[in-house]
């Protein structure tokens, strides 16, 4: 048992030791040559007015850029409500008629 | 569940009208302002949320019966749909706005973004109508 408990520690620190190795191998926040600056965010910063007329460039990335992604949230929230009804509202029935 | 205090219902009472129409304020203006359809939806909500937590669960459920909350909450989805079908009528593809050919208008007016703003009343509605529905389900269950 004690090995055991040896063990997971040795394990925990050195999947600690990777992560934090990982974590300060990272680009320092906002730098400009960060990977994160690609062409799609000159895209969205250069050309969003331009392509959809919108002023708050939020919007314009979540109801146009990503208007497909938008339907199905709406539709993870439908879900969410036709859940919660189904098991509050439905079970209700189902204990009555039992 | 139900709370006799004067006071709250009062103020919910004054306060409920700019409550709403804020919500469709930050709605409406989702494409020249901060904010939009997400927001605007939650703070529409909050309004009949505040409405049935001072009045009790009954009247709110009389001015918002379950039958138009569900409604909402399916025709908001449709209508969204249904505008992304535009886009393929044009032959473009699914939800296109502008390759669809609809007219930009004037940015910084609330008519400008084409079909964005109609997109956002429907995505607007739908948030409002799922979260009066999960507090009323979930207040009527506990009760």
């Amino acid at each position: 048992m004690k090995l055991r408990n040896l063990l997971v520690v040795f394990i925990a620190i050195s999947a600690l030791y990777v992560m934090l190795g990982a974590v300060a191998e990272l680009p320092p926040y906002g730098a400009p040559d960060n990977p994160t600056f690609n062409q799609l965010t000159e895209r969205y910063i250069g050309k969003a007015l331009e392509e959809t007329g919108v002023l708050n460039m939020v919007t314009a990335i979540v109801l146009d850029y990503r208007a497909y992604d938008t339907m199905f949230e709406t539709i993870v929230l439908f879900t969410a409500a036709l859940a919660v009804m189904v098991a509050l509202k439905l079970g209700e029935g189902m204990g009555d008629r039992k | 569940m139900k709370i006799r205090d004067l006071i709250l219902k009062r103020i919910t009472t004054l306060v409920l009208p700019f409550i709403q129409v804020y919500g469709f304020y930050v709605i409406f203006h989702g494409q020249i302002s901060p904010g939009g359809s997400f927001a605007g939806g939650i703070i529409v909500a909050l309004g009949f949320i505040a409405y049935a937590t001072a009045f009790g669960t009954e009247e709110g459920r009389a001015v918002l019966p379950e039958k138009v909350t569900i409604s909402a909450e399916s025709y908001g989805t449709l209508w969204y749909a249904l505008l992304g079908m535009v886009g393929i009528v044009k032959g473009v593809p699914f939800l296109a706005n502008k390759l669809a050919g609809i007219d930009l208008g004037v940015p910084g007016t609330i008519s400008s973004g084409g079909l964005i703003a109609l997109l956002g009343i429907g995505v607007g509605i739908r948030v409002a109508s799922t979260m009066v529905t999960l507090f009323f389900t979930m207040l009527e269950e506990e009760v």
